[in-house]
């Protein structure tokens, strides 16, 4: 029996975030030969909380900085700036065993099933790697895969596979028996169900959540798919150009959502009840370059509502109701809070 | 250990697990064996390396001794069946022997350049930016020089001999296997599986070696596996300008060199050296070809 995350119960384990970002930020230099000509804002001033055994969910359009935020949380990317805690200990700085030690507890599924698992290698060995990676022995790992393997839905003979004889949902599930496979306790969730049919969606969605259950992990959910956030968060983060703009409860953002882009965003998802149809208020114009964002709000270029004050000033996230935050101009007769 | 999951939805979990798994490379022999030039000419080369081996089983001929009463026999005479050379030795003999250097010094440097070439190549395409640059700038330089000229050039600053042929043509076989192994590296690296093994916090080495090798070997060993057809000619043509195996060892090029004054005297006996050279070679880049087809993963599909 291995256990690689036993530290105790955290004393404040309800009231305290098992996962704590605050101002999260980072710029990626755009160079043209020797000379850095600007920089790509990916994430700017993003914070948020997520409680243990919760899943929050991130939504925004391709390029918005969903999965920047992913990665700096893995440290795979350094931040610029922001402090990241998880389960009480400060991630930023520290050298390589501390990155090691993190990693162990904060492991991520990947988006594409197909690229995501090494094809050179057999299922059992790509479920393993993360294990030999930390030093368990093979008679362990063996056992360990055969049981990660039942786990997600697949028979433990399929540790001898390779990838190529496996379907995509299939992969995906191999994706996530390997994320597992160190007993972390936060998962991200990279787009884990976007490559795949419908149909295996909801396999893949419903086999992430009876995890979730038995597991109790806690999970980062990224994906531009609204259904699929709403299937799966308890809250849910919107982000436009690597701003939050709103963070509030699932139920909340989908029974009504506060900010325009909130708004558009859900009225562009196609409902099957004819009843339940509102006109589609669509976005005009392209997503500006996140090499010169607009000024002020990011959103103003394409809201319904500009006002000469969201090209002057950034808002700052309010939240008109309790445990709903807005980053919106819309909404500054409301009281600041520091954030949702 | 957590309870297994009860599913439903698995579709034919258990008739799924009867097919045989059978790993990349059992599909390319598959793919392989069904060129049938190819597999003639592995049956080739794997005769050409067991007689070599075996040279002392297959002649009774000392390959260096030779018999000034019967020079330049020609082919089919009793006792010496490839005929003698110039100075009466048994060509067969010879050629047998001569094998095993020419063979050396046709593998042995594009052995020795793929270990240092994939390393080189797979670090400055796994660490990118400044390192990568560097060296692979120091690669360009080697290779601006034609392959053959720059082994001429050092084996003549180093002084003639087998080993100082087999280093040169090393060090010239190292760029362009460099080069090969640092732009797949760059194609594996971009790969989410990649990525995954690092969340997994494993060390650079690990994930290098576990992971990226063995995704970068296929093109290396496709290239490499040409090269050696390239190398065996470049190593006789270093004997043969006496730069390579000194007489009276017996090595393809060095014989051609002493054997050309006889062409007129016994012109099929002389091209043997030459005949073997090119049938080695060819059979390396018929090989190398079809490996480059049946390595190529892309044309199968999944499922």
């Amino acid at each position: 029996m291995i256990d690689l995350t036993e530290t105790g119960p955290a004393p404040f384990a309800e009231s305290t975030p098992f996962l704590s970002v605050r101002n999260l930020r980072k710029q990626f230099p755009v160079k043209l030969g020797f000379r850095k000509t600007g920089y790509v804002s990916a994430v700017d001033d993003v914070s948020f909380d997520v409680m243990k055994g919760e899943t929050l969910g991130i939504v925004g359009e391709s390029g918005c900085g969903k999965s920047t935020t992913a990665r700096l949380l893995l440290r795979l990317i350094e931040p610029d700036d922001g402090q990241v805690s998880f389960d009480g200990r400060d991630i930023r700085g520290g050298g390589r065993d501390e990155v090691r030690l993190l990693r162990r507890g904060i492991q991520m599924v990947f988006q594409d099933p197909y690229t995501s698992v090494n094809p050179r290698m057999s299922i059992g060995d790509n479920v393993a790697f993360p294990m030999k990676a930390h030093g368990i022995g093979k008679n362990e790992r063996h056992e360990r895969t055969e049981v990660l393997l039942e786990q997600v839905g697949l028979h433990r003979h399929h540790a001898s596979y390779f990838p190529h004889q496996m379907s995509g949902g299939q992969l995906q599930r191999v994706n996530i028996a390997r994320a597992l496979a160190l007993q972390p306790r936060l998962v991200i969730c990279d787009e884990p169900v976007s490559a795949l049919d419908k149909s295996i969606q909801a396999q893949v969605l419903n086999l992430l959540k009876d995890l979730q259950e038995q597991l109790q992990l806690t999970y980062l959910f990224i994906s531009h798919d609204l259904n699929v956030v709403e299937y799966m968060s308890d809250h849910v983060l919107v982000m436009y150009l690597g701003h939050v703009v709103e963070a509030c409860s699932s139920e909340a953002l989908y029974r009504e959502p506060l900010h325009p882009y909130s708004q558009v965003l859900l009225s562009s998802i196609p409902k099957v009840d004819a009843e339940a149809r509102e006109p589609v208020a669509s976005l005009s114009g392209d997503i500006p370059s996140p090499l010169n964002p607009p000024s002020g709000c990011r959103f103003r270029t394409r809201c319904p509502f500009a006002m000469d004050i969201c090209a002057k000033e950034r808002p700052i996230m309010r939240q008109p109701e309790p445990g709903h935050g807005v980053a919106c101009h819309l909404y500054d007769t409301v009281p600041a809070t520091r954030s949702a | 250990m957590q309870d297994t999951i009860p599913l439903t939805l698995v579709p034919s979990r258990e008739s799924e697990a009867v097919v045989a798994p059978h790993s990349y490379y059992d599909e390319v022999w598959q793919r392989f064996r069904q060129d049938r030039t190819a597999v003639v000419s592995l049956g080739v080369l794997v005769l050409i390396v067991v007689c070599a081996a075996a040279a002392p089983l297959l002649t009774s001929h000392d390959p260096l001794q030779g018999d000034i009463a019967h020079r330049l026999l020609s082919i089919g005479t009793a006792g010496h069946i490839l005929g003698t050379d110039e100075q009466g030795r048994d060509m067969l003999a010879r050629l047998l022997y001569g094998a095993r250097l020419s063979l050396l010094a046709g593998i042995v440097p594009v052995f020795l350049a793929t270990i240092i070439g994939t390393a080189i190549g797979t670090v400055s395409g796994y660490a990118g930016r400044v390192i990568g640059a560097v060296l692979m700038r120091i690669m360009d330089v080697c290779y601006a020089f034609p392959a053959i000229l720059l082994a001429i050039a050092m084996v003549a600053s180093l002084g003639a001999g087998v080993a100082n042929s087999i280093l040169a043509l090393s060090i010239v076989f190292i760029p362009p296997i460099a080069r090969v192994a640092e732009s797949a590296t760059r194609q594996i690296v971009v790969q989410e599986y990649i990525e995954a093994a690092r969340v997994s916090g494993a060390s650079t080495f690990l994930v290098i070696v576990d992971q990226l090798l063995p995704n970068v070997f296929s093109p290396i060993f496709v290239y490499a596996s040409g090269l050696v057809g390239l190398s065996i000619v470049a190593a006789s043509g270093l004997s043969y300008l006496g730069l390579g195996a000194a007489p009276p060892t017996p090595e393809w090029g060095a014989m051609l060199n002493s054997l050309q004054a006889s062409i007129y005297v016994q012109p099929v006996v002389v091209a043997l050296p030459g005949f073997f050279i090119f049938v080695t070679s060819v059979a390396f880049n018929v090989l190398s070809n079809t490996l480059r087809d049946a390595l190529d993963v892309k044309g199968t599909t999944r499922n």
